[in-house]
Parts: C-alpha cells; sequence; structure tokens
C-alpha cells in the first residue's frame, strides 16, 4: 500500500470511467485525509456521484487506481476482498434505499448479521444506539414507509454506520428531501464529522460544503477543475468554470 | 327419464372428474411453479448464457399450444419407468399434469422475472454496498418485496391453467369432460347435451370466478 500518501484514507488517481461512448470520468485524482470531510461539487452529470462508487467498488473503473481504508478498490477481484471493503467504506444514498419490507431496527441490523456474521444480540444493542444517535429511538420497530423522508435517510445513516465503516461517502443525500427536513440529516453529517468520521459528500447544498468540508472539489465533466479549502474555494475561485458555477449557485 | 332425473343421477360421478381436474390443475400449478421460479431467476442471471437459455425455454413454452405439448408428454413420455428394480408407472393423467406444467412454467417463469426486474435498482445497489451477495440480496432483500407483486399474476396464471385442465380429456383422462361426454354417448339423448355441458360450465365458472375475483382485489391493492 505504498502508493498511497502517508496522511490519505482514500486515494484516487487518475480514474477514467466511460458508460459506452459516454466518458464519466476523463482522468480524476484526488487524496482525501484520515478523519477530514471532503465535498464533491459541481453541475449535474459532472461524474461526482460515480466517483463515489468508484470509491466503493459499486462501479469498476476502465484505467488508473483507487485506494480507500487499505483496499485497492481497482484490484478487487473477490467476495471476500470486496465485503473488507464494504465493511470498511460505506455508502449513503439519494434515495435512501431502506428495505421497505423490513422494520429500522431490522434494516441496521442486516449487513452485520448477514454479511459480518457478528452476533445478533450485540448487533441489535449497537443498532439501538445507532438509532439513539440519529435520534430516532422508538422508531426500531416502524416500517421505512411510515417515517418521513429525513428520518429515513437518517435510518439509512445508521445503517451505514453499523458496518463501523472508516470512511463513509454520501451521495446527494439531501436532494430527495423536503427543505424542513433537510436540516436534521445535515445536522447528523456534521456530528459525525466532528466526531472524525473521514466523509465524502456529493452535495449540491453550498453552504453545508463550505461549514462542514476540509477541502472541496469542484468537478466538470468528468475532471477536477479546481479544488482547495473552502474558504480560499469559494471566495477567491481560480478558473472560469468554477467562478461561472459558484456565480450560478451562490 | 327425464332430463332433470339423470342429471341427478351423473351429477356425483361429473363432480368426481371436476375433483380430479381440480387435482391435477393443482400439481400441474405446483410443477410448473417451482420450474418455472428456477426459470425467471436464470432470465435474471449474471452469466448471459444462463440467462439467453432461460429466456428461450421460457419464451418456446409460452408460445407453444397446451394442446400440442400435451400431445407430445402423451406419446414422448413411457408409460411406466424401472426405477431400482420398481416399475413406477405413468398413467395418461400424470403425463396430463406434467404436458400441463410446461406452459405454466413459462408462464410463471415471466411472472417470476417481471417480479423482480419491478423492484427498483436502488435496491440491489444498495445492498450491494452493504457487502449482501448476489444471492443474499435476492433472497432477504428483493423476493420479499417482489413474490407480493407477483401473486396476483400468478393467481391469473392457475386460472388460466384450470380453465385448459379439459385438454387433458382429449388423451383419455377421466375429468370432468370426459365423464360428461361419455354419459352422454350412453343416454343417446341430443337433448341432454346443453344442460350436461352445461352444467360443467357452471362447475368451472363456480370454481374460477372467485378466484378471478381475488385477484382482481390484490392488484388493485397493489
Amino acid at each position: 500500500m505504498n502508493s498511497q500518501p502517508d496522511d490519505a484514507i482514500v486515494s484516487v488517481r487518475n480514474i477514467k470511467k466511460a458508460f459506452g461512448p459516454n466518458e464519466v470520468l476523463r482522468g480524476i485524482s484526488l487524496n482525501v485525509k484520515k478523519g477530514t470531510a471532503a465535498a464533491l461539487i459541481g453541475p449535474s452529470g459532472s461524474g461526482k456521484s460515480t466517483v463515489l462508487r468508484c470509491i466503493n467498488g459499486l462501479i469498476a473503473v476502465d484505467a488508473g487506481e483507487a485506494y480507500a481504508d487499505g483496499h485497492a478498490v481497482h484490484k478487487i477481484h473477490t467476495a471476500k476482498q470486496s465485503i473488507a471493503l464494504r465493511k470498511d467504506v460505506s455508502m449513503v444514498f439519494q434515495q435512501y434505499n431502506l428495505f421497505p419490507h423490513m422494520t429500522v431496527l431490522e434494516n441496521v441490523m442486516l449487513a452485520p448479521v448477514t454479511v459480518l456474521k457478528q452476533d445478533a444480540e450485540e448487533v441489535e444493542e449497537r443498532a439501538v444506539k445507532l438509532l439513539a444517535k440519529v435520534r430516532l429511538t422508538g422508531k426500531e420497530k416502524e416500517y421505512p414507509g411510515s417515517l418521513s423522508g429525513g428520518q429515513q435517510q437518517r435510518v439509512a445513516i445508521a445503517r451505514s454506520l453499523a458496518m463501523r465503516p472508516n470512511v463513509m461517502l454520501f451521495d446527494e443525500v439531501t436532494a430527495a428531501l423536503d427543505p424542513e427536513t433537510v436540516k436534521e440529516v445535515l445536522n447528523t453529517i456534521r456530528e459525525l464529522v466532528a466526531e472524525g468520521m473521514t466523509s465524502i459528500l456529493v452535495t449540491h447544498e453550498m453552504r453545508f460544503a463550505r461549514e462542514v468540508a476540509h477541502h472541496i472539489f469542484f468537478t466538470d465533466k468528468g475532471l477536477i477543475v479546481e479544488h482547495g479549502e473552502p474558504k480560499e474555494f469559494f471566495s477567491a475561485p481560480k478558473d472560469e468554470r468554477t467562478k461561472e458555477f459558484l456565480s450560478h449557485i451562490l | 327419464m327425464s332430463t332433470t332425473s339423470a342429471i341427478f343421477q351423473w351429477f356425483p360421478t361429473i363432480l368426481k372428474g371436476f375433483g380430479f381436474d381440480v387435482l391435477i390443475s393443482m400439481l400441474a400449478m405446483g410443477l410448473g411453479t417451482v420450474a418455472g421460479a428456477f426459470l425467471g431467476i436464470g432470465q435474471i442471471s449474471v452469466h448471459a448464457w444462463a440467462r439467453n437459455i432461460c429466456k428461450w425455454i421460457t419464451q418456446f413454452f409460452r408460445n407453444a399450444p397446451w394442446l400440442v405439448i400435451i400431445f407430445f408428454c402423451i406419446y414422448l413420455l413411457p408409460f411406466e419407468v424401472q426405477f431400482f428394480g420398481t416399475t413406477i408407472p405413468f398413467p395418461a393423467w400424470i403425463k396430463g399434469v406434467f404436458g400441463l406444467s410446461f406452459p405454466v412454467m413459462g408462464n410463471v417463469s415471466e411472472v417470476v422475472r417481471g417480479g423482480i426486474q419491478s423492484i427498483p435498482s436502488g435496491q440491489w445497489e444498495a445492498a450491494d454496498a452493504m457487502g449482501l451477495s448476489r444471492w443474499q440480496t435476492l433472497r432477504l432483500c428483493i423476493l420479499p418485496q417482489a413474490l407480493k407483486r407477483m401473486t396476483a399474476p400468478w393467481m391469473n396464471t392457475y386460472a388460466i391453467l384450470m380453465m385448459a385442465t379439459p385438454l387433458v380429456s382429449i388423451v383419455g383422462v377421466e375429468d370432468s369432460v370426459t365423464i360428461a361426454t361419455s354419459m352422454l354417448a350412453a343416454m343417446r339423448d341430443p337433448a341432454l347435451m346443453m344442460p350436461v355441458y352445461g352444467l360443467v360450465l357452471v362447475l368451472f365458472f363456480l370454481y374460477c370466478a372467485p378466484i378471478a375475483l381475488l385477484t382482481k382485489r390484490l392488484e388493485a391493492r397493489s
């Protein structure tokens, strides 16, 4: 694992990915330091979500290298390697993707029990604590369908945390939510970042990115156009595309 | 003998034949469902060759006339098989069950494939991100949701099968239609034809209509 910078827990080198004739990633490189939060921002279709999926191996890269928490993601071939990666690098989705036929508690317990074969009682204890952490105590026996979007998304976060990951990937997790429930989800993420959970956020919430992220990456047309610390990135963008994007958004 | 008393006299026998229709349809449904479930899951295999084989088998049996498949089973299957010294007979009605189960298999395969594919792909992706294998995902996350959506079309398939079951009378199985026909031949009274076949129709209607009604209700709910 010497090809990874010492202090980077996620390191992506010149990754490329095409879906048919559509080149989504055209050589993206980024490093994320352990215990920090990075935000990927940029116009729709610029490849942000694909970068996340390449980091946890949901999508195989065409070229380049991706390292995450000690796993060489681009070299993963066996189910065992894949499970080891999924345990350490967890992902939360825009559409929550909870399993509607399972209770909140069952959703949170599923992966540790069936994938990691952990003891169900111990997992349940942990799941109850995680649900308390995302302020959903009392909802354990409910089904996702009876919860609000914000509550469902917080269950999804608890479900990801149940694997005790070292890196969390958030894929536009507030994009499908009602404005009034966005805040509660962002608060949960803010707390996680404050606790030192390495987080990579794909987001359209510029204010949140500015406030929470330690580093901002701006992607456009499959490339990282500009990156830097939030203060300078937002106040003094250098690239024309960044300037234009920010002028539309802010 | 009056029409009414003739029907009264034969009614228990016809009813017994109808019971045989029900039995044959249930066995064919059971067999076809098990085979169709495997075939349907095969249709969404990650391996292209498996997917294609299952797709072609499914399409072949969905688009073949049921009667021709029954003929094939009647004439191609042996009338008995030797199994470790014991002789297992294959009477015509068992061959009929096999014959009917093939088209059911094709139809159930499509029901299963459609049910699985109706579940949003985000469910697969989330399970994948959590490290679940494809089989675990199917068993724990996808099928429990898909089963609900499969119930109505599956019942629909059964109703169609039940109405096709009298096809086995052509190859001499003692079902309700066979019995009605031989009864009419024995009575030699053309005036009995309408009421006797009418009775068979009513029996089928009384059996199939509630199933259709229930299917409609399930469809409305989902």
